[in-house]
């Protein structure tokens, strides 16, 4: 789906009149495969370049070196802009800042729209993207009027609506309380697995990350540790060292091991963490009840 | 002290478009007390804590800062915004001048000091939330963005405040940015003995710093107590859009799982001395299988 090769991006600093003052590399090298229906997260800390890698997927941003494809394209060929950009979705961090429409349908039908899709067609992306997201009854709605979760949800039906095969999300929670949050995940997973569209999350919250398949960590530019999370989050000193966290069970499930438990390295979920302490599954605990 | 009487705040009033964002609050704020604002967005955190610096007027009701009206015709506000300081949501949006040490003098030249006077408290300002000297003259542009936003909690410090608001101060920031923040408003808190109220989404982060918690909902309180006694509500908090921490779901689970544990710890620290705690049981369990 997408091929990453010797990416470099250096950004360019000006001064007055416009010439090159110096140079900031914030992509360094960087090899990355995303194949069909895979679910990505993308973890690191402010500045790391993880949202200067996420502008190239959709080419927003040109490789200084290296190449982006994209379902076969060049990034750097001005001819398929319109076309990557429909196929890979983006949505931001702030909400305010992407929706348009003064009612929710409207806003959802303008990706569509723009791209000389027939009227009718229109709806029915419309009404297939609400329903995907689960805001069919907010349809007459005026965006402003919604919460965080919900906004954000418009957003990601209106990136559905353009039917790309690959959907971006950066920092898609950073401004939602945590029932925005659970709402935008239940969304993005309901993406991956029902409607088999490639997800990739930027995220600061480990917790997001576990149900992605697999996980990269960048620093200064490069990938630092990739792998599935259970093996990303193993590395609990790495993590730190790479100024982030761990999800707070596996953080739980470190500090029993070093006070002298037996437990694997890894443990994503409290279930799993029940498991490797030895306790029943619940259903039995209460048949013994 | 802040203490507020019966106050309510409507939107729109006098309209059939008429809401009442703030609903007949009671409660007081004593002084050097670290407050942990939460409900979801909408419920009235924001418009509650633009009520107690004045920037907006209650409907009816008083509030009493210090046993005296704020909003009495002829009570200095603009005083009082020194007294009570408040860093908005994303405060690195309201950096403007062309270096970080004269866009902190902004707020102390505006309340009308000498320029000698103005210059000390912005240092020391600066100082407390770690920049060094080197950084004063460079333009707040060139930060990243946890130290933009250090930079902008600066600015209000450097009114000296006895009570400091922040309406979301880590949203967005990694969490290394988020835990130097947090850091330093607890030290505040701790040397300076300014009262903290923290308005926040991460209930993690409540969990660890605060003295007290208020929740929100519908423009008005329906907890107020400490950190142990309001996450043990969990259905109370996730009725109204919230969760208690991530580390209280993975006791509770252990504990449905038939380890017989107090699921009050909030860190996970705390949660791992209590599991250790039944380290006989668990040992008991694995010799059963």
């Amino acid at each position: 789906m997408i091929q990453i090769r010797n990416l470099i991006h250096d950004y360019l600093r000006r001064d007055e009149e416009g010439n090159v003052e110096g140079s900031h590399r914030a992509i360094d090298h960087v090899n990355l495969d995303v194949h069909p229906g895979e679910f990505i997260a993308i973890l690191g800390h402010n500045g790391s370049g993880k949202s200067t890698l996420a502008k190239h997927i959709n080419a927003l941003l040109y490789p200084t070196e290296g190449t982006v494809v994209v379902d076969g394209m060049n990034t750097a060929d001005e001819q398929n802009l319109w076309k990557i950009r429909q196929e890979a979705g983006m949505v931001f961090q702030n909400p305010d800042n992407q929706i348009i429409g003064q009612v929710v349908e409207e806003d959802v039908g303008f990706g569509p729209e723009n791209m000389g899709v027939p009227t009718e067609e229109i709806w029915e992306r419309v009404n297939e993207s609400l329903r995907i997201v689960e805001i069919e009854h907010l349809r007459k709605k005026s965006p402003n009027r919604l919460s965080g979760g919900q906004k954000q949800r418009v957003s990601i039906a209106g990136v559905i609506a353009m039917h790309p095969k690959c959907i971006i999300l950066d920092e898609p929670t950073a401004m939602l309380d945590p029932s925005g949050r659970k709402e935008v995940i239940r969304a993005a997973r309901a993406l991956n697995k029902v409607e088999d569209i490639t997800i990739i999350l930027i995220t600061h919250y480990m917790e997001e990350a576990i149900y992605a398949d697999r996980v990269f960590v960048m620093d200064e530019g490069r990938i630092a540790m990739q792998g599935t999370p259970r093996e990303v989050f193993s590395d609990v000193d790495r993590m730190k060292e790479l100024r982030l966290d761990v999800p707070q069970v596996t953080l739980l499930a470190d500090e029993l091991r070093r006070k002298g438990l037996d437990l694997p390295a890894g443990i994503l979920t409290a279930d799993e963490l029940a498991d490797a302490l030895g306790l029943k599954e619940e259903t039995d605990v209460r048949k013994q009840a | 002290m802040i203490e507020v009487k019966d106050v309510c705040y409507t939107y729109e009033a006098g309209t059939a478009m008429a809401v009442n964002a703030i609903d007949h609050i009671t409660t007081t704020i004593p002084d050097g007390q670290f407050i942990g604002l939460i409900g979801h967005t909408g419920s009235g955190k924001s418009t509650f804590v633009q009520m107690l610096n004045g920037l907006i007027k209650c409907s009816s009701g008083q509030i009493l800062y210090n046993g005296e009206d704020i909003n009495a015709e002829n009570y200095n506000r603009r005083q009082l915004r020194s007294h009570v300081g408040l860093v908005f949501q994303y405060p690195e949006h309201q950096l403007f001048e062309t270096d970080i040490l004269t866009d902190v003098m902004f707020g102390p030249k505006n309340l009308g000091l000498s320029e000698e006077e103005c210059r000390s408290r912005a240092e020391q300002a600066l100082y407390a939330v770690g920049f060094k000297e080197r950084h004063f003259t460079q333009s707040p542009f060139d930060l990243s963005g946890g130290q933009k936003r250090r930079a902008a909690i600066a600015g209000v410090l450097a009114m000296k405040p006895e009570v400091l608001i922040l309406d979301e101060p880590t949203a967005g920031l990694d969490p290394m940015g988020r835990d130097s923040i947090l850091d330093l408003v607890s030290e505040l808190n701790r040397t300076r003995n300014i009262t903290i109220v923290l308005v926040s989404h991460s209930m993690e982060d409540v969990a660890r710093y605060v003295d007290r918690i208020m929740v929100m909902n519908d423009g008005h309180f329906i907890l107020d107590g400490p950190p142990t006694d309001i996450f043990v509500q969990v259905d109370k908090l996730e009725e109204v859009g919230l969760s208690a921490p991530e580390i209280t779901y993975v006791l509770r689970k252990l504990k449905a799982r038939g380890l017989d544990i107090d699921t009050n710890a909030l860190t996970y620290e705390e949660a791992a001395e209590e599991i250790l705690r039944h380290r006989s049981q668990l040992e008991a369990l694995r010799t059963r299988e």
